[in-house]
């Protein structure tokens, strides 16, 4: 097993135990899509396109109310070391289902009626956390998309590594430590619309994790934001 | 009246203000919080808030003006593709008149796929899709010209203030510009050098209409006079 840690709280990929993969997000990179967004979340590499809103097919689908909501996560075959069968996994299925529902209080549909909003994310390159960074991506191109939104979705995981709780687990520190807490937020609504646990905690450790992981949120969020300014203003929103 | 609009850029989730507004178009109430709904910029005036969004699609509404590519037919209407998410009708008698059959007209022979029209909304509620009608003065199909492909919410700036802005355009290029609400553009001019031109105007307001002194800077490149709305070209 490798050292998850060393004795000065320095992580297996050099971080310190709060800090943040470096993050990076460009808007607006496919032309064919209404909305798109590319994350690079340390070594994730994420595409998001959102397509609607549009005609809803199947038609038993659509409701008549409001506008639905789809979404779709796929792993590329070559985005993990050994080739991923690329028809969708179980735990595709899992992502795609939990991406939506954290989506879902934030978009406001109503007002598309009989139309559906896809959100198609592509994972180019996995690295722990892909859940979150995919997150990340699929809410800033919504936004591109012009989808009304109550706010944006920070996403960012927490977890506890070598007996201490870390923000922003890599995928080393998924498989060998002790538990794992992705966590989605709004952050000018104060809501959390995600939160998984893989793992044991205490009552404490849990209060402290999700507090670090939602800390991480908003740190995530300002780089959305400017991500978002820089595409839609010329001066990157300095006004 | 300018001076007491305050704008800012926003983005989904960005609260604009407190207190007692009323929320008007792209923003909503959070308590005594209104946050902004898309990116866009945000106006305060008359205690009433909204964003005027740099996204999104065309929301078809009542009366608006539309330009429409037919993407099909029924026996009783044509479908149209209006650049938005619902597809707009056209029944086949309010082309044909009330006395249509469905037996007897051919509605292939008045409008093809492919073919573009100007439209008038006649009717568009949540319930149904957006009846279009082309029973008016002007509306019909185009039979000549270039379409050109705009954000739908950045219409109103290429039309401009009391139609300053196309009016502007149309008269230094002598061309005819048709506007649809939902971002579609029709430019005709026999002029072959007015027609570049005025399509590169069109897509001047298009990719800098959030930018001060717009109209200035079309001008100039359009080669009028500033200051003055003549029209005259100066090579």
């Amino acid at each position: 097993m490798t050292q998850l840690m060393n004795e000065n709280g320095i992580r297996c990929d050099g971080r310190k135990i709060d800090q943040l993969r470096s993050v990076s997000i460009k808007v607006g990179v496919l032309k064919n899509a209404d909305g798109s967004a590319y994350i690079e979340f340390g070594k994730n590499k994420i595409l998001a396109g959102i397509f609607g809103p549009r005609d809803v097919h199947p038609k038993h689908m659509a409701d008549q109310d409001t506008g639905i909501l789809r979404c779709r996560y796929h792993m590329s075959p070559f985005s993990v070391t050994e080739r991923k069968n690329p028809a969708p996994s179980r735990r595709e299925i899992e992502i795609s289902k939990v991406i939506k529902e954290a989506l879902q209080p934030a978009v406001i549909l109503k007002d598309f009626p009989r139309t559906v909003t896809d959100v198609f994310i592509e994972v180019l390159q996995a690295d722990g956390g892909s859940r979150c960074a995919a997150l990340d991506a699929a809410s800033v191109a919504l936004a591109d998309a012009g989808i009304p939104m109550r706010d944006l979705v920070a996403a960012c995981a927490a977890g506890k590594v070598a007996n201490q709780i870390v923000l922003d687990v890599n995928d080393e520190e998924d498989k060998e430590g002790q538990a794992d807490m992705p966590v989605a937020y709004m952050p000018n609504l104060s809501k959390i619309t995600l939160m998984q646990l893989d793992g044991i905690l205490t009552p404490t450790e849990y209060k402290t994790c999700l507090e670090t992981a939602i800390g991480g949120c908003k740190q995530v969020y300002e780089i959305q934001k400017k991500a978002l300014m820089e595409k839609y203003f010329e001066n990157g929103g300095q006004q | 009246m300018m001076e007491t609009i305050k704008r800012r850029y926003v983005i989904p989730g960005d609260v604009i203000t407190t207190g007692p507004y009323r929320p008007e178009q792209n923003v909503y109430q959070e308590g005594d919080r209104i946050i902004s709904t898309s990116v866009g910029i945000s106006e305060i005036y008359d205690n009433a808030v909204r964003v005027i969004p740099l996204s999104g699609m065309y929301m078809p509404k009542n009366n608006d003006l539309v330009i429409g590519k037919v993407i099909g037919h029924s026996s009783l209407s044509w479908e149209f593709d209006i650049n938005s998410c619902f597809v707009g009708f056209l029944p086949a008698q309010d082309v044909f008149g009330r006395d249509y059959s469905p037996t007897k007209d051919e509605l292939k022979a008045r409008l093809d796929k492919g073919d573009l029209v100007v439209a008038r909304i006649a009717n568009f509620d949540r319930s149904r899709d957006p009846l279009l009608t082309i029973q008016d003065r002007d509306l019909g199909k185009i039979e000549s010209g270039e379409l050109i492909k705009i954000a739908p919410s950045k219409v109103p700036r290429l039309i401009g203030k009391r139609g300053s802005m196309i009016q502007t355009i149309e008269m230094a290029t002598k061309a005819m510009i048709t506007i649809g609400q939902n971002g579609w553009i029709v430019i005709s001019c026999e002029d072959p050098v007015g027609l570049l031109k005025a399509i590169e105007a069109v897509k001047m307001v298009d990719a800098q209409a959030h930018t001060p002194n717009l109209t200035e800077r079309v001008k100039s490149m359009l080669g009028v006079e500033l200051g003055e709305n003549n029209d005259t070209i100066n090579e």
